[in-house]
């Protein structure tokens, strides 16, 4: 396979205890999840609500990127347009020079992380700085978030010390949460007051009123752009939302499906730049365009990045999220990324057991388990697959096509079963054996006992 | 630079390259929760996020209970748009650059609804000059009329009319973070500690 799900999740599963923890980690935001889930009635209202609303918008998409830019430039930000990565990243470091910026201060948004904005900004020579408190420890650790919501998730509070003692000088040791965050604060609300722009993402863009939402819970958005004069906010084209009013159904969805909040502590909902300051606002498309006019994965642009699916998934959870090797990892970033290359994310859509669990909790209804299977099909037919899943698959196909073969098969393979030693069977070709044993053979095929049966009856 | 306007036609063009069915835009009025008592509740949810809820009769007890807040005994800086409430110890009209407001012990002001479902108020700019004030203080006090409680989301939308420029937002307990091995955090980088005063009766 071109991407290695399968290698980079047998490192992370290597160390057993570790992966052991990450598993119930998640597993307790998806309990948190259902918590809050279960106090609402409305609950299954709202997602249908969500994903109608969603669907609506995208098949209106271009009036409502028009009425938004109409709008926001009416409340006097100034629009940009990118068709991919390279140009988002041309358009920032373009506003940033011309402001002589030196210094700039980032709350979460996965479309940067998508764009690989950090690097080409330093580059320039311009300093950024993550000030989401997971996104900095593992900017400091210079590794990429693991997980949409929860960037720093794969990192145990001693880890976490350790980067601290190393990069601000915390104790050797340290590990409580409450002092390490302290040092945090301490170290980031510096970064605050020199930071010479903000930039942002967008949770949703309003297309009726021009403006936009940011949801965080430490405040790191308002601070970092209410600070400087200049703020960028950074979108990708599928987070429009045609009215205001639509925020009531995802506000209370988003948190919710997330971390099992009632909603998050910040909703910042911004129209127009501060006085006196500037606003720029980058709408982004980098293969969005493109999986808008796919009649099988269009929903997966419904996405309003929870993290829901992560936290649910078998997979994702005894795998970590750098296994994916993609800014969304897990269930939708499993779909998302072959669309961008599906011959480097070939692998992906296999990373997955089809449980459908992503599916139940997905607060917009995106059939995820689906489209991952409608993708597997894809690969194939597009001659991705590798030959070590082709071979077996094309064998299967020819045996099971005919009866009798299959039949004999069957007593051939029970009688060399039981005769073969474990050492044997359980070879190197046999990866599916590696973690799992066989099930003991059957004295008799159902055919067998069938035949047996109608047999005695008559 | 890339020529902005072909990004532009190009992109739009793409997105309305393929005609995609059309979806009707759902009715918003489902049977949204309502509680039977929405300011207990409220007061429940915001203790639940960190923040803590006091029930006043009038000014003279808010004033009363506001100075017995554990950060008001030790703070320095206060910075009150509520003066019935509490007397600033400086003008913020008078702060040029929102940076000074980095030693602010205390801010106070006035949010206009609170949401019971999520424990949130609403929060604008008007009249603040520098809203930085809200996130950069060490604590922050609200203060809402009592008569002002939403049940949900949805009733709170309705009362929001986005008509010009501004900002605003629903402000539910401390700034907090569980980022470190899911521990809860209360403090991150903005207020240590909230607390939404309800006035009246």
């Amino acid at each position: 396979m071109p991407t290695d799900h399968a290698l980079r999740a047998a490192e992370f599963v290597a160390d057993s205890e570790r992966a052991h923890w990450h598993d119930q980690a998640l597993w307790f935001v998806r309990v948190k999840r259902d918590r809050m889930a279960q106090s609402l009635p409305e609950w299954e209202t709202l997602r249908d609500t969500a994903g109608a609303i969603k669907a609506h918008t995208m098949s209106r998409l271009g009036d409502y990127l028009e009425e938004f830019e109409q709008q926001a430039t009416a409340l006097g930000a100034k629009i940009h347009w990118a068709r991919d990565a390279a140009e988002h990243n041309a358009i920032v470091l373009s506003i940033l020079q011309s402001h002589s910026v030196k210094k700039v201060v980032k709350s979460k948004s996965m479309l940067t992380e998508e764009c690989h904005l950090n690097p080409f900004l330093e580059r320039h020579g311009i300093e950024v700085v993550d000030t989401d408190l997971g996104e900095w420890i593992v900017q400091l650790a210079g590794e990429p978030p693991s997980h949409i919501v929860l960037p720093a998730i794969h990192k145990k509070k001693e880890d976490v010390g350790e980067i601290f003692h190393r990069f601000l000088g915390t104790d050797k040791g340290a590990s409580d949460p409450i002092y390490l965050t302290e040092a945090a604060r301490h170290h980031l609300r510096q970064k605050f007051m020199q930071g010479d722009a903000g930039i942002t993402g967008v949770n949703f863009a309003i297309a009726e009123t021009g403006g936009f939402v940011v949801c965080t819970n430490e405040g790191n958005a308002d601070l970092g752009v209410s600070l400087p004069k200049l703020h960028i906010a950074c979108m990708g084209i599928e987070k429009l939302i045609p009215r205001a009013r639509d925020l009531g159904v995802f506000l209370r969805l988003l948190a919710r499906s997330a971390t099992g909040q009632p909603i998050t502590t910040y909703s910042s909902h911004f129209h127009g730049p501060v006085a006196g300051g500037e606003l720029h606002i980058v709408l982004v498309d980098n293969g969005r365009s493109e999986i808008l006019k796919s009649d099988e994965f269009r929903r997966s642009l419904n996405c309003i990045r929870c993290g829901a699916c992560m936290n649910t998934c078998p997979v994702y959870r005894r795998s970590g999220g750098h296994s994916y090797g993609t800014t969304v990892p897990g269930p939708i970033g499993s779909i998302l990324a072959p669309a961008r290359d599906a011959k480097l994310f070939a692998g992906l859509p296999h990373a997955c057991s089809l449980c459908g669990s992503c599916t139940d909790v997905c607060p917009v209804k995106i059939d995820l388990h689906h489209q991952l299977l409608t993708w597997r099909g894809e690969i194939g037919r597009r001659g991705l697959l590798p030959l070590s899943k082709t071979l077996p698959m094309k064998l299967m196909a020819f045996v099971f096509r005919r009866p009798w073969l299959y039949s004999f098969a069957g007593r051939v393979g029970r009688r060399i079963m039981s005769l073969t030693p474990k050492w044997l069977l359980y070879n190197r070709f046999n990866s599916w054996g590696r973690q799992r044993e066989l099930p003991p053979v059957p004295p008799q095929s159902f055919r067998e006992l069938y035949a047996r049966r109608q047999h005695q009856q008559n | 630079m890339p020529d902005a306007n072909t990004s532009r036609t190009e992109i739009l063009h793409a997105v309305r390259n393929r005609q995609v069915v059309h979806a009707e835009l759902p009715s918003l009025d489902g049977g949204w929760i309502t509680y039977p008592d929405s300011v207990r509740h409220f007061a429940e949810t915001l203790q639940g996020v960190g923040g803590k809820c006091c029930e006043v009769r009038d000014e003279s007890q808010l004033r009363e209970e506001l100075s017995r807040l554990p950060p008001m005994a030790t703070a320095k800086k206060i910075c009150s748009l509520v003066p019935e409430a509490c007397q600033p110890t400086f003008d913020l009209e008078q702060v040029r650059d929102p940076h000074e407001l980095e030693d602010v012990d205390v801010a106070i002001a006035c949010g206009q609804f609170a949401v019971a479902e999520n424990g949130a108020v609403w929060v604008t700019d008007a009249g603040i000059k520098h809203r930085a004030v809200l996130f950069i203080t060490q604590h922050l006090v609200l203060v809402v009329p009592r008569g002002q409680v939403v049940d949900n989301m949805h009733q709170a939308y309705e009362r929001l009319k986005f008509t010009g420029p501004g900002f605003g937002a629903f402000i539910s307990g401390p700034s907090k973070t569980a980022d470190i091995e899911q521990s809860l955090v209360i403090g991150a980088h903005g207020p240590r500690s909230h607390t939404v005063f309800l006035v009246g009766s």
